[in-house]
């Protein structure tokens, strides 16, 4: 009897279930659409804005990978070069150089006479214009009293007139170039001696006033080393923080203060550790001012908390019925870390890693705080030579008045983000190659 | 919506009494547990069980789920350490050493107690990598060759050599739930363990690999000591000597399988393998 009547409670339990669950299908449909269609836009907004952004750059960049050269015939005068004639390096590296380019340019152009003009025709030519004949002459020194056709870097303003970014149309006090220099160049490029080349001094030299003889290789350098002392400190110191915390350390009072600890350290602002690197690492260890390798420990300090918690996090995630399975088998704490939690981990822990590092490579506040911001024209060779890095390379280009230095900021950041990249690109093909080997 | 009254008692412990009953001695025991309680926090698992393992016996631990079968498993090789905020207290020897002893290894004593764990829980790395894993951080083969000899073996007596002998590369968590049940207990025989704690290991198994699985058993028991959490009477019946029967964290009753199951004594034991229990 009472068992009749609880099948036919159940029976009709399942028929009104059954209906209950068709009428609310739809809104349920409905919901999951709608949340659907929400992803999307999100998503398609995330990557119109970014393509805008690249867009961007990549449009203001492009005219700084090329470079406008002049060919002039220049005559390595021994009279000029050498009077006393010596013929020793030393003695041809501190020749005058720029007689000899003032000199082309007089042959060239003889109607210009008057002393104000003809500062402005020299003025056509880029300062770096120098440098590059004596590099001419030391490569080859036969060229010692012979003429020759060599491409020269000219001034940034005349770079910027030829790229069609100085307008003509405007009235000449309205821009950085007088009418007759413009009726130089007309006639320079219509005899064929203007050339757009590419612009390899960008890539090999360092910082300069001069925005034609401006280049990134100093400043990519600088972020090189500086990463490079940050990951050799961070990543180890880093993650065997977080082995310890995770899989060796007690849980007690002390290991909660730490982890509150580290967890308030990845929120402080970055340019604390800046202020605490000059305190501690240049005024009280005496540490070079401005290099890399203050510059890496500075963000370290600031790595190491991010690190530290993706690392741990990483860690936990990995399922505790493994670590049973090897402790159950006789594996020893350290054995069951490294054979079986760890590489499970791993990729989660470069995940983290990528995260800090790329931080580290995007920071310039702190940098700032350490003299790294300190205007360097040479390319740093070691750890302790003053330097800068890419960010701040790009702050200060950024905040110059010189028209040449638009694009190059431009140019700068596409560096960036190429090491940005590189680097993640490194840490993608290092979780591929540790992601679960059978 | 039965009633207790209705039932015949024969049993002559009634349902309140709380001392365990049966003999929870044996001669020449191999592990001796005395008043053994387990917290996992404020939860007091496990409430004063005293029970002795024989040597060269299986001994099956029955009860209701929750009851703490496998919490007192896992004291007797001391896995419940790796549980936060899991106290174990009371007295657990091993042939005449307390495993719970100040300074203790516990890596010689799971290699010497092996345990199967109530999830499979195969390593994510290949079948051969699973069961060589053990022998070769002991150091129990001395070349490749042994080695394949050990896994070989191991997979075999699982029942499991058929299967998979042609995939041993292949990953230990791409099997079947049964399989990876029979890889777990590979893996664990694959040490040589003298004392063998399953819980539950026929769980996810057809008739002919628990079959196996319970030849396994028989054959272990000629040099070793097993216990079994099993919720299968049956097998419960089949493969030990003794059984104990745990109830809500209490040793309720123990004693020969035959005994438990024939004629049980406390009236919680005969309701449970009646079925009469809940
Ligand atoms: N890690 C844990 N933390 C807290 N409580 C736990 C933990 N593991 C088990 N318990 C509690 O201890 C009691 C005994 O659990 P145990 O796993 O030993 O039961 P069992 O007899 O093995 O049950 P089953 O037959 O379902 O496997 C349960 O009430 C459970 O809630
Ligand atoms: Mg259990």
């Amino acid at each position: 009897m009472s068992n009749r009547t609880e099948e036919n409670k159940s029976s009709n339990q399942g028929i009104r279930t059954h209906e209950i669950v068709k009428a609310g299908l739809h809104r349920r449909r409905a919901a999951e659409i709608r949340f659907k269609a929400y992803g999307f836009i999100c998503i398609v907004a995330g990557l119109g804005f970014l393509m805008a952004l690249f867009g961007n750059i990549i449009a203001h960049a492009w005219s700084a990978f090329e470079q406008t050269y002049v060919a002039l015939d220049v005559t390595f005068d021994e009279s000029v070069l050498d009077p006393e004639g010596k013929h020793d390096a030393a003695n041809l590296a501190s020749a005058d150089y720029p007689a000899l380019t003032k000199r082309s340019l007089a042959a060239m152009f003889p109607e210009v006479k008057d002393r104000l003009e003809k500062r402005s025709l020299n003025a056509l030519l880029s300062s770096g214009a120098a440098y590059e004949l004596r590099r001419v002459l030391a490569k080859d020194p036969a060229l010692l009293g012979k003429t020759e056709r060599i491409w020269l870097p000219v001034d940034d303003d005349v770079d910027m007139l030829v790229k069609g970014q100085i307008d003509r149309d405007i009235g000449e006090g309205d821009r950085r170039m007088k009418d007759y220099q413009i009726a130089w160049i007309d006639k320079l490029i219509a005899s064929g001696r203007v050339e757009k080349r590419f612009n390899k001094q960008f890539f090999t030299s360092g910082d300069s006033r001069e925005p034609e003889m401006a280049g990134i290789w100093g400043a990519l350098m600088g972020s090189l080393f500086t990463l490079i002392v940050t990951g050799a400190l961070s990543l180890p110191i880093g993650i065997a923080s977080a082995i310890y915390l995770e899989e060796f350390a007690p849980r007690n009072r002390w290991t909660d203060i730490i982890e509150v600890n580290i967890n308030n350290l990845a929120a402080v602002p970055s340019i604390v550790f800046g202020l605490l690197g000059l305190a501690v690492f240049i005024n009280f260890f005496g540490l070079p001012r401005s290099s890399p390798l203050v510059g890496g420990l500075v963000l370290t300090l600031m790595t190491l908390p991010v690190i530290i918690i993706a690392a741990r996090s990483a860690l936990k995630s990995v399922p505790p019925s493994i670590r049973e399975a090897a402790l159950g088998i006789g594996a020893s704490q350290m054995q069951t870390v490294f054979h079986h939690v760890l590489p499970l981990a791993m990729p989660g822990m470069l995940t983290g890693a990528i995260i800090g590092m790329a931080r580290a490579l995007g920071e310039s506040a702190p940098l700032l705080m350490i003299g790294m911001v300190a205007f360097i024209v040479d390319v740093p060779g070691s750890l302790t030579d003053p330097s800068t890095v890419l960010p701040v390379q790009i702050y200060l280009w950024a905040d110059s008045s010189e028209r040449g230095f638009v694009e190059r900021t431009s140019a700068a950041i596409l560096v960036l983000l190429a090491f940005l990249i590189t680097m993640n690109g490194l840490a993608v093909y290092l979780r591929k190659h540790y992601e679960r080997r059978w | 919506m039965r009633h207790p009254e209705n039932i015949p008692t024969s049993a002559s412990f009634s349902r309140d009494h709380i001392q365990t009953v049966g003999n929870i001695f044996v001669k020449d025991a191999r592990i001796e547990c005395r008043s053994v309680d387990v917290f996992y926090g404020e939860k007091h698992a496990i409430q004063d069980v005293s029970l002795d393992v024989g040597r060269n016996e299986v001994i099956a631990l029955i009860g209701p789920s929750g009851c703490g079968k496998s919490t007192f498993l896992r004291c007797l090789n001391r896995m419940n350490d790796t549980i936060p905020g899991c106290r174990v207290s009371g007295e657990i020897k091993l042939d005449g050493q307390d495993i719970y002893a100040e300074g203790l290894d516990v890596v010689p004593l799971r290699a010497q107690v092996g345990m199967v764990f109530q999830k499979p829980n195969p390593f994510p790395k290949s079948i051969f990598e699973n069961v060589a894993y053990g022998p070769r951080i002991h150091g129990l083969a001395s070349n490749k060759l042994e080695l394949e000899e050990i896994v070989e073996k191991s997979l075999r007596r699982a029942g499991l050599w058929e299967e998979v002998k042609d995939y041993l590369r292949h990953p230990g968590t791409g099997l079947s739930g049964g399989q990876q049940q029979r890889l777990c207990i590979a893996r664990t025989i694959a040490v040589n363990p003298e004392v063998i704690l399953m819980d539950e290991p026929c769980s996810a198994l057809d008739p002919i690999a628990t079959a196996k699985i319970e030849q396994l058993m028989d054959d272990l028991r000629e040099h070793y000591t097993i216990a079994i959490v099993t919720h299968s009477m049956q097998q419960a019946a089949r493969v030990s000597q003794r059984t104990a029967y745990f109830h809500l964290g209490k040793l309720i009753e123990v004693g020969e399988t035959a005994q438990i199951f024939t004629d049980p004594r406390h009236q919680l034991t005969e309701d449970y393998i009646t079925g009469r229990f809940g």
